[in-house]
């Protein structure tokens, strides 16, 4: 899974170009590469410094600060847990506890082997729904512990 | 230069300055923890707050980022002023209830309790190591990483920075004395104030006269390198010098 060095640094060579190298773009450029591969390598961020003429101290602070950047593996799939109030009081909390059970990890985690990481959010606005949890953009509603199985099947 | 009301005085100040400082030239106390002369404002500590009236209006406003103009009128003492002041004070003494200069700050403001959870940090998050590290020295070993109630001061992954170069510029300038910085035989410990990192050593260099250890090597190759001099000059220390 983790991807051979020189690969990685074609990659953000041309990820770099894309953006003529400009400084001020950053964050554009750890989205990207952040799509390719799921996650941050400690070495992009190296090499994006080292292309961007940044410090790596400024480039790390970036890639700390937001929460769609991550600079360890993740799953293929990416599941959230609405623990917003409405949610909350049905019962999402269980929910919650159920995927952790089933997938073997804490909120916040990835499974072992990255299929899965399982994440909370506070509210979707989709209230009406709770308790809701999305599954790669997918939306489930009105969700049990029962059904927990069931809508992670479909994603192995 | 153009004129502006501090606490019903006017006064005379340079356009471009912030009223901070203006106030300060004139003898005015505004308090402020993360304010520092040489480098670039921050408003991060957020006590430096005052007053002003702008076209019939008043709004708080931190004075080391607000740019003095003509006929502004300031305040650095009203009632909204000192309650906002006081609650920022109880925040950081929650924050950092272990800190000398919070308590003596706290103590000079009539702080001296707080009503907030305590927390037992050593950092208030105000940034002077990092804007220092950057503007002052150049080389931005450290910065502000994560975010919200994990915001903490730390070097990329946590590491012994490859760019620090133990110069201790971080551990002079830190307002509230969190940063360590210990010289004991030939190495220099510098200890950052987040539990993550390990202390960064540096190895000392020693004066080829009178044998005493007086700046770590790292540092004087980088100055010797940006001053364009040669290492050698760097071999007796600045006493022996004559």
């Amino acid at each position: 899974m983790q991807p051979e060095a020189k690969q990685l640094e074609k990659r953000v060579v041309s990820v770099l170009d894309n953006y003529q190298r400009d400084k001020g773009m950053l964050v554009s450029i750890l989205q990207d590469i952040q799509a390719e591969y799921n996650y941050l390598p400690r070495e992009t961020l190296e090499q994006v410094s080292q292309g961007l003429d940044v410090p790596l101290s400024r480039v790390y602070s970036a890639a700390t600060f937001f929460k769609a950047l991550s600079l360890t593996p993740r799953g293929r799939h990416l599941i959230n847990v609405c623990l917003g109030t409405a949610c909350h009081v049905r019962g999402a909390v269980r929910v919650l506890e159920a995927m952790e059970r089933d997938l073997d990890i804490k909120a916040g985690e990835t499974t072992k082997d990255l299929e899965f990481t399982l994440e909370t959010v506070n509210c979707v606005g989709a209230c009406a729904l709770g308790p809701v949890v999305i599954v790669d953009g997918e939306y489930f509603g009105q969700m049990k512990t029962e059904k927990v199985k069931g809508v992670l099947e479909n994603y192995t | 230069m153009l004129t502006l009301t501090i606490d019903g005085r006017d006064v005379q100040a340079e356009e471009g300055k912030v009223i901070l400082e203006v106030a300060r030239d004139n003898g005015i106390y505004i308090p402020a923890l993360c304010y520092h002369e040489e480098v670039a404002p921050y408003g991060a500590c957020r006590l430096c707050m005052v007053e002003i009236t702008r076209r019939g209006r008043r709004r708080l406003v931190a004075s080391c980022l607000y740019p003095v103009e003509e006929g502004l009128v300031v305040e650095t003492n009203t009632e909204r002023v000192v309650n906002d002041r006081r609650t920022i004070m109880e925040l950081l003494l929650a924050r950092c209830p272990d800190l000398a200069a919070v308590q003596d700050l706290a103590s000079k403001l009539g702080v001296d309790k707080t009503p907030f959870r305590l927390e037992d940090k050593k950092c208030i998050l105000c940034g002077l190591c990092v804007r220092a590290c950057e503007e002052v020295v150049g080389v931005s070993a450290i910065s502000l990483v994560n975010r919200g109630t994990n915001r903490q001061v730390a070097s990329p992954f946590y590491e012994a920075p490859d760019a620090c170069i133990g110069c201790g510029s971080c551990a002079y300038i830190c307002p509230v004395d969190a940063i360590g910085l210990e010289d004991i035989g030939d190495t220099r410990t510098i200890t950052m104030p987040n539990p993550r990192m390990q202390k960064i050593e540096f190895k000392l260099k020693k004066c080829s006269k009178c044998g005493k250890y007086w700046a770590p090597e790292k540092q004087l190759d980088y100055i010797a390198k940006k001053a364009g001099l040669a290492p050698e000059e760097f071999d007796i220390c600045p006493d022996c010098r004559d």
